[in-house]
């Protein structure tokens, strides 16, 4: 029984990561039909760019709680404005181009971002600061620590930000008909390219929160710590139906339940015969089973031309 | 033949160019003046990006610190001054990049290669070597199939995981521990140290409670610790990398997982208890090879390393170090340069290196099979002691 209840929080907290990153994606395919595999390597910029900025304002004698509050802070704008070069740079010039295209790009940006933070940084693990309290409990014999629960009440607060954002402000409505049909919208007024650098921007400062809890929750960083993070979030977001916020959210932390569940019955379930080697397999399994009953995810809407 | 020296020059500064690129910081090149010069490629393979790449980085550069204390030995070699080259590659511990990169080095005419760092590559890249008869000696890759295969050019200077795996479960029964989870990142390292290890332990009737499997790429193990956990064992061994290792056992701190933590020498670096911080405690790791401090040029190896890169040594740069000078002098024996000349030589090497008295059997392993064991200890690896083949009888008790 505490087993269990170890790894339904061990789920919860690995996906409300999970939901977190793949608001990112989701947001951004809602808006434009564009998957942005660069979205995990603005995750890893906003971790390595706070560990940085705090490492540097400590050693110049702030109080660590103090740092670690610029440096979340310089880590968000830094991602904002890389999310916006990114658009404007490498997906606004192949707006109009073949649907391959940008997403080719999309791969090469990200491999660009992983050499140039490896150029920046260097391949050794760093050491994350402990941001947060390392206050721990322990409820029923399940053990959880004070940065899982900030993990998980951040990504949900930044969820319902989001959801406020797209379906009660101007900005979001303008996001919603450009998702709609983005050439009308543009003929009633909405600024096109500012609706989708809005969505890049935002969808940025998210990874930048995201690489920020990732990295103080593992106390560990590198240049590669965006990729595996960028693909399990992007199958979270497929699985939920890519272009759903809700799907998002339920996605990942579906994900998240699904691989600690998996990897913590498959053994017993099979009597030995398939490991905890088939974690992955097992999550990829269910986002399988999902896509050939409901193709287009969980809460996806049947968008035609779109999706 | 107009048209083909004006190519071939430009081919050469192609070549020479890209060789420049990969330097760390401008040499100067060979001794102006010496006459009849010859410069000897030396291929050295590592992954240069992706998790494993602060390893690989520390290969590389105990391979550049051989090569130039080499080429400040100015050598000659059958009557001609030599300057060793060293062509470094990146295989991004990628099996399907080792025998890609492999064919590059071939094709650019090596000498020999130092490398590969992990078994998964240097297993399907000793094919590729052996077929153009280059010698190849690694310096970590320690999976037995690697010299298993029967191949004349494959030798390695550290012990292989039957070796060590076997070292690893004899110390664990000598410790006393009873109940053991076992976690494989199902590498060919991970898998072939895992295997080796379970035998080990089984053999000495320890009981095996739990075996999990991971990836080299994973960042989160509270579930598959979470199952160990309610297993209950007294020793949680893992057979895999230190990006890996550290996150572990932070994480069987925070889900209140109080076993051992123990591992073989992918754990054993700089970089564990650095990532790890208070977790890292009281846990145990094992390398080939004595503790550097207690071998006669070990503390005057780390300094020299230290000085040259302003980077602590993470691992098996000292091995690679060696491994680099054993190819080095095997081509002074043969005073050759020529693959099919030298190889002969390094199967009857016996070198007194930084890590060991290098001696090979017939298969290329290292004959040298001590394993020391280290406890983490304020963030620090502190010797515990060493198994296997005491290292004073060898020199004495084998032949030349």
């Amino acid at each position: 029984m505490e087993t269990l209840l170890q790894q339904l929080i061990n789920g919860l907290v690995q996906g409300s990561i999970y939901a977190l990153v793949a608001l990112g994606y989701t947001l951004v395919y809602g808006i434009m039909g564009l998957i942005n595999f660069a979205h995990g390597e603005v995750v890893m910029i906003g971790a390595l760019v706070a560990l940085s900025v705090t490492g540097a304002l400590t050693a110049a004698g702030l109080p660590l709680w103090l740092a670690g509050a610029l440096g979340i802070a310089v880590a968000i704008l830094t991602c904002m404005a890389l999310g916006w070069s990114l658009e404007r740079i490498a997906y606004r010039p192949l707006r109009h181009a073949p649907r391959l295209t940008p997403l080719i790009t999309a791969i090469g940006m990200s491999i660009v971002l992983q050499n140039l933070a490896m150029m920046l940084w260097g391949r050794n693990y760093m050491q994350f600061p402990a941001l947060f309290p390392k206050a721990a409990f322990s409820v029923g014999g399940a053990h959880f620590t004070a940065v899982q629960i900030i993990m998980v009440l951040t990504s949900a607060a930044m969820m319902i930000g989001l959801a406020f954002l797209v379906y009660r402000t101007r900005l979001g409505m303008a996001m919603r008909a450009t998702a709609q049909n983005s050439q009308v919208a543009g003929l009633m007024g909405v600024n096109i390219d500012r609706v989708v650098a809005a969505a890049f921007v935002i969808g940025s400062a998210l990874a930048a929160v995201a690489g920020v809890m990732v990295g103080a929750y593992y106390e560990i960083a590198h240049y590669q710590m965006g990729f595996m993070l960028g693909l399990k979030a992007f199958t979270a977001a497929v699985l939920g139906g890519i272009g759903n916020l809700g799907g998002a959210m339920a996605g990942g932390i579906l994900l998240g339940l699904i691989e600690a569940l998996g990897a913590g019955y498959i053994g017993d379930l099979t009597g030995g015969f398939l490991g905890s080697h088939y974690q992955d397999i097992f999550a990829f399994i269910v986002l399988i089973a999902v896509l050939v009953f409901r193709p287009a995810g969980l809460f996806g809407e049947k968008t035609g031309e779109r999706a | 033949m107009t048209k083909l020296t004006p190519l071939a020059v430009a081919m050469t500064a192609v070549l020479a160019l890209g060789a420049c690129g990969k330097k760390e910081d401008p040499k100067p090149g060979p001794a102006a003046g010496a006459a009849p010069a010859l410069t000897v490629k030396i291929g050295h393979v590592g992954p240069m990006t992706g998790p494993q790449a602060h390893l690989g980085k520390d290969n590389e550069n105990g391979a550049r610190l051989a090569i130039e204390s080499l080429n400040a030995k100015k050598l000659t070699i059958g009557g001609t001054a030599v300057t060793f080259e060293l062509l470094a590659e990146d295989d991004q511990a990628d099996a399907k990049q080792g025998p890609i990169v492999a064919q590059k080095l071939v094709d650019a005419k090596v000498a020999g290669v130092i490398g590969h760092l992990n078994s998964s590559t240097t297993i399907p890249a000793s094919k590729v070597y052996a077929d153009a008869g280059v010698p190849q000696i690694s310096g970590s890759a320690t999976n037995p199939q690697y010299t298993d295969q029967g191949f004349k050019t494959a030798f390695r200077v550290m012990a292989n995981d039957v070796q060590q795996g076997k070292a690893l479960g004899e110390f664990a029964a000598k410790k006393g521990y009873k109940s053991i989870a076992l976690i494989d990142d199902r590498s060919a390292y991970g898998k072939g140290l895992a295997a080796e290890f379970q035998k080990s332990v089984e053999a000495a009737g320890l009981k095996l409670v739990a075996t999990e499997y991971t990836t080299d790429k994973a960042t989160d193990f509270k579930a598959i610790l979470t199952n160990i956990k309610s297993k209950k064992p007294d020793l949680v061994f893992f057979a895999g990398m230190d990006p890996q290792g550290a996150p572990m056992v932070k994480q069987m701190k925070e889900l209140g997982l109080t076993a051992r933590f123990m591992g073989g020498d992918g754990v054993c670096t700089t970089d564990f208890p650095k990532n790890a911080g208070e977790a890292a405690e009281g846990h145990i790791c094992s390398l080939p090879g004595k503790p550097l401090e207690k071998l006669a040029g070990g503390p005057a190896f780390r300094e020299r390393f230290k000085q040259r890169f302003s980077a602590d040594i993470q691992l098996y740069a000292p091995y690679v170090y060696d491994a680099t000078m054993v190819m080095a002098e095997a081509m002074k024996r043969a005073n050759s340069v020529e693959p099919a000349k030298y190889l002969p030589e390094i199967g009857k090497t016996r070198h007194e290196g930084v890590t060991a008295v290098i001696e090979f059997d017939t298969k290329g392993d290292l004959k040298d099979s001590a394993i020391s064991f280290y406890e983490y200890k304020g963030g620090k690896l502190v010797y515990l002691e060493t198994l296997g083949a005491p290292i004073a009888s060898a020199p004495a008790s084998e032949k030349k």
